[in-house]
């Protein structure tokens, strides 16, 4: 039956990614529909961020196919795309929010240059317009309006976070990529983060692709999961089903091993 | 009998336990039951016969390992065992909600949004949701005190009760409702069975567990026990 979308925003079939003799990933496929986040989950090393460095081009994969629909309507294999335009695509249809705030952002400069720089890499050049832009998603992001001067070094790790967020949300992407967005964060502040960037994701109808080992940020964030072991996906399904009965007994092993999901 | 909103036929489910030695758990063989719209199908088997579990499979928290569980889901009839991730989501969003025994919620949002979500997810404007869901709190008895806190912190009757209001602000035409009213003093129990009784005229199709006698005579339209349910 129609679901109202008719095609999947990215489909993978076939990624693989290989160190030498080790097997970073292995015939990794899934699809994503407008609108919709998936988690991917399982223990360190079992190939979850190398999936979406794969996809995101921080890192050549060594087959597969990462087929995009564009905003302008064709369908793009992003692993063939000449560099120009796969570097564009990132800084426009996509984001990416790194594990690591410092990785993300450019810590010598202010944090609303931060956002703005995302938009004048697109040709934004009127500068009120562009502080204003910074100054919205700020606010967004729940960054008081009066640190847009401050540079990101003096901010907490919360705090980063959230500005990465808002610079790259700040070209209204449609995909954004994300390895452990809350990963290093206190739990008080995790949460707080969890409730932003679901309402974000609601709100912009964003789709998403979070890497997490955190269970329980994959619950609440995530509506479909893909348990990964040793580069390859063992089980997927609807979050709460692959949380409440998982099938695979590594999934099993995974769920088991938490106290509360 | 109109044509049932639900529909459930030889469900199997078992529980394989791969953590301690691959142990089989049998739950549910050949589970079948129908309910109609304006039905309220109670199951009265004891504890441990599996009623929870066979609310779960048709909410498709659970996977069956056989059998059909059809849901009338925007004019055709969609199989929950068989059913895409998204088409699932789709059917959770517009046609059935599920009362759980449990309350699982991010921490910081406040209860008011927790039960306004199922309405913002259908896309309905901040405005109306939250109004739609100020009614249904008040009329759960939960103080306007505790509307702005997150119910991380509520005591389990009030947890009860958001899970209630949370389910029931939505009009779904089918509702899953598991031991709605445990946990709930004699006041805020005769609101739900108020609200169940209701939604059954409205002619939602209601599939439940209920311990309490009193409470389940008051609701039920039909009471039956899962064996007496496979001859359905």
């Amino acid at each position: 039956m129609s679901l109202g979308d008719d095609r999947p925003l990215l489909s993978v079939r076939g990624l693989v990614k290989r160190y030498g003799p080790q097997v970073a990933c292995l015939d990794v496929g899934f699809d994503l529909w407008p609108g919709e986040v998936l988690g991917v989950v399982g223990e360190s090393g079992s190939g979850k961020t190398t999936v979406l460095d794969c996809l995101s081009g921080r890192v050549a994969a060594d087959g597969g196919r990462v087929e995009y629909a564009t905003a302008a309507g064709d369908v793009v294999d992003v692993r063939r795309l000449e560099e120009p335009r796969r570097r564009r695509l990132l800084r426009t249809e996509w984001g990416v929010v790194h594990q690591n705030p410092r990785d993300g952002l450019r810590m010598g400069v202010t944090a609303g240059a931060n956002v703005g720089e995302r938009l004048m890499a697109l040709g934004a050049r009127h500068y009120g317009g562009i502080r204003d832009a910074a100054l919205s998603w700020l606010t967004q992001v729940e960054i008081a309006a009066d640190r847009v001067d401050d540079l990101p070094e003096t901010f907490s790790g919360g705090m980063q976070q959230r500005l990465q967020i808002a610079r790259n949300l700040v070209t209204r992407p449609r995909l954004v990529l994300m390895d452990e967005p809350t990963g290093g964060l206190d739990v008080s502040v995790q949460a707080r983060l969890l409730d932003l960037l679901r309402g974000l994701v609601a709100d912009l109808g964003l789709s998403a692709i979070i890497v997490t080992h955190d269970l329980a940020v994959a619950r609440l964030l995530a509506h479909r999961l893909l348990v990964m072991r040793a580069g390859e996906v063992v089980e997927s399904g609807l979050t709460d089903q692959v949380l409440d009965d998982p099938q695979h007994p590594y999934s099993q092993l995974l769920v088991s091993s938490v106290l509360h999901p | 009998m109109s044509d049932p909103a639900l529909e459930v036929s030889g469900l199997d489910k078992h529980f394989t336990l791969h953590v301690q030695g691959g142990a089989r758990l049998p739950v549910l063989t050949g589970a079948s039951l129908r309910v109609a719209p304006g039905e309220c199908v109670v199951l009265s088997d004891p504890s441990g016969a599996g009623k929870s579990t066979l609310l779960r499979v048709v909410y498709g928290n659970y996977l069956a390992q056989g059998g059909k569980v059809l849901v009338r889901h925007r004019g055709a009839m969609v199989d929950m065992a068989q059913a895409s991730p998204r088409l699932v989501l789709d059917v959770r969003r517009h046609t059935m909600g599920y009362v759980s025994q449990f309350l699982r919620v991010i921490p910081r949002v406040p209860a008011l949004d927790v039960v306004a979500q199922p309405l913002r997810d259908r896309g309905q404007a901040p405005f109306e949701a939250r109004a739609r869901a100020r009614a249904l709190l008040e009329r759960l008895l939960i103080p306007e005190r505790l509307w702005t806190l997150s119910p991380v912190t509520f005591s389990g009757g009030e947890q009860q009760r958001i899970n209630v209001a949370r389910v029931f602000v939505a009009d779904y035409p089918i509702l899953l409702l598991d031991e709605p009213t445990a946990s709930l003093d004699a006041a805020s129990r005769l609101v739900v069975v108020d609200l169940i009784r209701e939604a059954r005229r409205r002619g939602v199709a209601i599939l439940g567990t209920v311990h309490d006698a009193q409470v389940r005579g008051e609701v039920a339209t039909r009471v039956r026990t899962l064996a007496s349910a496979e001859a359905a």
